[in-house]
């Protein structure tokens, strides 16, 4: 699996042809939107059962990453579980495996809209948090909004050089008649693709998208080699 | 009930009408359980069926409804409405006629719900959705006639399993209920009428008089026909001769896209400016509602037409009927040339227009066939199991069932008499709790069987999800088209989500016979702006690419081999003796395959005749098998009869390409996880109840949250590979997409036989393929590297190539 290696906020980074972010420096792993547990859900509320593998595909993706690059740090950058209850109807070995792998790391849970409760698993939970230059939250400051006036903290970050890192949105991005998830980034904000095996995508194309991101902005698609181009909108 | 009441046979005397023979065999066949009527276009079919019911309700004695009538289209049902209104009303019966369709106001519905007609014109789907209703036992009760109208339509397709799956349920509630199919022209008779009856019920067959034969032809033209495309550009000016010397002329075409191509040339040469229209179904239906309207009035002297008109709607004067392309299938080029004179005892008219020099010879075998009076007949396999799951679903929306009684509904369906208990256990198991190897979340499935054993919905606010889901129809994801909101927002029609990805603003396409400029999409909906470019990129509808049928192949192969083709023009026959000086001619009973070098590419021609989906496959799993070979094949392009590969090495052993044991192994795996498949598999999980297509409350805007089915399809093969939509899947695909069974069947007529003819150059026959569209570039490390320099280039004209990388 290969990486693609820029710097964003001063500071190198990778994003992951598997759709995870890589931080060297800080031995840190982030990825966004896990929505554990979604078939459970939509289950749960009267729709039909599709198939009852998609935590399992995720978690499995995701313990492969964590065996390949002995992160210290795990970030899930929100949406991890579809919801509240998603978190705790985890078939057993799913649950174990979650488990396993939040025992023996730092894990932060940053909230999502899907998931504002505390998920049940170790690890700290926090809405936002900020590592050195980078701020990682769910949800993207509005573009008009300036990022310094986001983060409470009086921080080092007010010389410019603070990034934001989030999810949410699930970017994707449309080329040659395929579709795949991507890595959005500007000189301030970055978004990563969903994670999670059951999570569809929004176009980069999307009004959404192309008014919170800087004309400049460049997308990383995921797959076998991870492709930088210029953000379609 | 044999007798007329005399109001009617009045009203017949009055109009110096007297009753068709078969029209009176119908009347006395009234209280059989089931008859199947087969009379030609024109020829009182609907009357026929409809007579028994007006005697019957003439005394106005009847309570509630009497009879259902159930047609593919809802067009029809409309037409049907306004034609039984005519002579109702003129003989003075006490008769109430409703139609009710997708299209029906819901608080019309609503009425039909609390208090029905005496007769119900409706469609499968609006059928199935009556069913659904807990209140279904009132609102049928005293129902005694089922009138199914073009049942030969609806027999070959999932629509047709779910209709009749929906008449069970209606013969439980009445059982009494006699079943009446209407039918065209169709070559084993006794297979619908087995679909039609109830299982083991024999049914009754009428033959009405078949009528003059058609007066049929090939059109000739000054023009040779090209070496190969589907445009039949060069007949233009032979079509609109023969527009201008009929009254009204009806243009079919196997594609909509041909069909806007054809329109948009047709237009262009038009100097009288003749009143012409196109008609299909990706356009908008009040475009196409304002086409049907002038076609009744007698307006239109042509129209560039589908599919969309295939069926028995009298849209007045047809006098000339002409196929642009190949029909691919006898049946159904009789059926259209039957909506020329739409009068009964008058020879229909027909002209056949081969697009190319092969379909010359296609269409010379499709004239021998109509003229013997052989079709081709579809063989049906047994019901399939997704109608069946969604079946079981509608029926659960109904109110709580017994699994023996659904089971014993279900075999009296003919298409269903063979299913296994085991097999409905499994769709049973499927509805309840997604049937999956690993037992998760059963505490909130679908469907609950009670401590009495019966079962139910364990949350009744599903019922609304399915019943918003009913249906077998699948659509390709369209998105609406509309002039751009400035310019009055006029919505044109539908194009596919796929093709559209491929627009950018500026390009230009063809729809609705006007070429648009794409300028953007907006809330899922496509706004397009008015264009005077000469050069449309031409709209991909996907649309159905039918396949020869088997036994048109058989005779195209049997025409080949004639010794002189004295019926054939000249142009055609002596490209043919050409191809037998330099070549050999395809046989039946052995594949021949030529082999020959061109602009420095080794080519490979399969000459199979097993129809364009079967050729297609096999071009996949052969250049999958030269790949492991070390051919190095670089692509491959698939027709009815033959498919064309080249790479870098020649083949020189042939054999063990061949090999049916490596040819299925290829099935199995590698071409799992082809697309096609993955298409099979969303119309399967979709019907089945799977995949939710609507929801209620759903956003228009922004889809990050529903996923695509592919992923489903992956997840599935990857962890529940044995699940029993993936069975439905494999077994749907190789009849339809895939269509591995003909590649069985080419395998078993050659028995082994396979001859190569080495040769120096191009052979005559295979000419043609190296001019065909729609070559498939061997994917792969390619497919990979293609995306890789797109996305390079994209970063050097925007000079970000420098960024640390």
């Amino acid at each position: 699996m290969s990486a693609y290696s820029f710097s964003f906020a001063g500071e190198p980074l990778q994003a992951l042809g598997a759709g995870a972010l890589w931080w060297p420096a800080q031995q840190l792993l982030c990825v966004s939107d896990l929505h554990l547990a979604k078939s459970e859900r939509q289950l749960r509320r009267g729709g039909s059962a599709l198939p009852p593998y998609d935590s399992r595909d995720t978690l499995l993706r995701l313990s492969q990453l964590i065996d390949r690059y002995q992160p210290k740090t795990v970030i899930c950058l929100g949406d991890s579980f579809d919801d509240d209850a998603a978190a705790r109807a985890l078939p057993d070995a799913d649950h174990a495996l979650l488990e396993r792998l939040t025992q023996t790391r730092r894990w932060i849970w940053i909230t999502g809209n899907h998931d504002p409760a505390p998920t049940g698993f170790d690890g700290e939970a926090a809405d936002t948090l900020q590592i050195g230059p980078l701020l990682f939250r769910h949800i993207a400051t509005p573009a008009d909004t300036p990022l310094s006036h986001t983060v409470s903290s009086t921080s080092d970050a007010s010389n410019g050089s603070l990034g934001e890192i989030s999810g949410h949105y699930h970017p994707k991005v449309r080329l040659r008649g395929s579709s795949r998830p991507a890595f959005l980034m500007d000189q301030q904000r970055m978004i990563l693709p969903a994670f999670g095996t059951y999570t569809g995508g929004l176009c980069s194309t999307d009004p959404a998208l192309s008014t919170l991101m800087a004309p400049n902005a460049l997308a990383v698609l995921t797959g076998q080699r991870p492709l930088p181009c210029p953000m379609p909108r | 009930m044999n007798r007329l009441p005399d109001i009617i046979t009045t009203w017949f005397t009055r109009r110096g009408w007297s009753i068709h023979p078969h029209q009176q065999d119908m009347l006395e066949r009234a209280d059989h359980p089931s008859t199947l009527l087969i009379a030609p276009t024109g020829g009182g079919k609907t009357m026929a069926g409809f007579l028994p019911t007006l005697a019957d309700l003439a005394s106005g004695e009847h309570e509630g409804l009497h009879t259902l009538y159930v047609s593919p289209l809802k067009a029809l049902a409309a037409d049907i409405k306004r034609n039984l209104r005519t002579p109702v009303d003129e003989m003075g019966l006490p008769i109430r006629i409703d139609d009710r369709t997708g299209d029906t106001p819901s608080s019309r519905k609503r009425s039909q719900r609390a208090d029905p007609p005496h007769i119900l014109l409706t469609t499968p789907e609006s059928l199935s959705l009556l069913t659904s209703y807990e209140d279904a036992p009132r609102m049928f009760a005293g129902l005694k006639r089922v009138v199914i109208d073009e049942i030969h339509a609806l027999a070959e397709s999932k629509r047709g399993d779910q209709l009749m799956l929906a008449i069970s349920r209606l013969q439980a509630m009445c059982p009494a209920l006699c079943r009446v199919g209407l039918s065209a022209t169709v070559d084993d008779p006794s297979a619908i009428a087995s679909y039609l009856a109830r299982h083991p019920d024999p049914c009754d067959i009428v033959m009405a008089d078949p009528g003059p034969a058609a007066d049929i032809d090939m059109l000739h033209t000054d023009a040779a026909p090209p070496w190969a495309g589907g445009g039949a550009a060069y007949a233009i000016p032979a079509v609109l001769a023969q527009v201008r010397k009929h009254r009204t002329t009806l243009i079919f075409h196997n594609t909509r896209a041909q069909a806007e191509i054809f329109f948009r040339n047709l237009w262009l040469a038009n100097d009288d400016g003749l009143p012409i229209g196109i008609h299909h179904g990706s356009l908008d239906r009040a475009q196409r509602e304002k086409v049907e309207a002038a076609m009744v009035r007698g307006d239109l002297r042509a129209v560039v037409c589908t599919g969309s008109l295939d069926l028995g709607i009298d849209w007045g004067d047809v006098d000339l009927v002409i196929q642009i392309g190949a029909p691919k299938n006898v049946k159904r080029l009789v059926q259209r040339i039957g909506r020329a004179n739409h009068r009964y005892n008058a020879p229909s008219k027909a002209l056949l227009v081969p697009a190319n020099r092969f379909e010359v010879v296609e269409c010379q075998a499709a004239l021998q066939a109509v003229r013997e009076g052989t079709l081709d007949g579809t063989p049906r396999t047994q019901g399939p199991w997704d109608v069946l799951c969604q079946h079981i679903l509608i029926r659960a929306c109904a109110g709580p069932f017994e699994a023996d009684q659904l089971f014993a509904e279900i075999s009296s369906v003919g298409a269903y008499s063979d299913l296994s208990r085991a097999a409905f256990d499994a769709c049973l198991d499927f509805c309840a709790t997604g049937g999956y190897a690993l037992r998760a979340y059963d505490q909130w499935q679908r469907l609950l069987c009670r401590p009495d054993g019966h079962w139910q919905l364990r949350d009744p606010r599903a019922a609304r999800r399915i019943r918003m889901n009913i249906g077998t129809i699948q659509d390709a994801d369209l998105l609406k088209v509309r002039m751009k909101r400035s310019r009055g927002g006029k919505p044109l029609g539908e194009i596919e989500e796929s093709f559209a990805a491929t627009l950018s603003a500026g390009d230009t396409f063809l729809i609705g016979g006007q070429i648009v400029r794409y300028e953007g999409l907006r809330e899922m909906t496509v706004e397009v702006s008015r264009n005077a470019s000469k050069t449309p990129k031409v709209a991909v509808f996907s649309g159905t690419k039918f396949a020869n049928s088997t036994q048109l192949s058989d005779r195209i192969l049997g025409l080949l081999n004639q010794d002189s083709w004295p019926d054939l023009p000249a142009h055609t026959s002596s490209w043919l003796a050409l191809h037998r000086q330099v070549s050999q001619m395809p046989r039946r009973g052995e594949l021949l395959l030529e082999t020959f070098p061109f602009k420095g590419r080794q080519y490979l021609c399969v000459y199979g005749f097993a129809g364009r989906n079967a050729m297609q496959t096999l071009g996949l799993l052969l250049t999958k098998r030269m790949e492991e070979l070390g051919l190095d094949p670089l692509g491959f392009v698939a027709t009815d009869c033959a498919t064309l590969i080249w790479g870098l090495e020649p083949v020189t052993d042939p054999a063990p390409l061949f090999d049916p044991t490596d040819l299925r192994a290829g099935l199995d795996g590698w071409l799992a996880g082809n697309a096609v498949m993955k298409r099979s598999f969303r119309a399967v999980a979709t019907i089945a109840g799977l995949i939710e297509r609507n929801m209620p409350g759903q956003r228009k805007s922004g889809r990050q949250a529903t996923f695509s089915s592919d992923i489903l399809y992956d997840t599935l093969r990857k962890y529940d590979p044995d699940h029993l939509l993936m069975q439905i899947t494999r077994q749907d695909a190789l009849g339809g997409l895939v269509d591995f069974a003909r590649i069985e069947e080419l395998l078993t007529r050659i028995e082994g036989r396979i001859r190569l003819v080495p040769l120096d150059r191009v052979s005559p026959l295979a000419a043609p393929l190296l001019l065909e569209v729609g070559k498939v570039p061997v994917k792969g490390a390619a497919q990979e590297k293609l995306l890789e320099r797109e996305t390079e280039e994209l970063m050097r004209r925007a000079g970000l190539v420098d960024l640390p990388g």
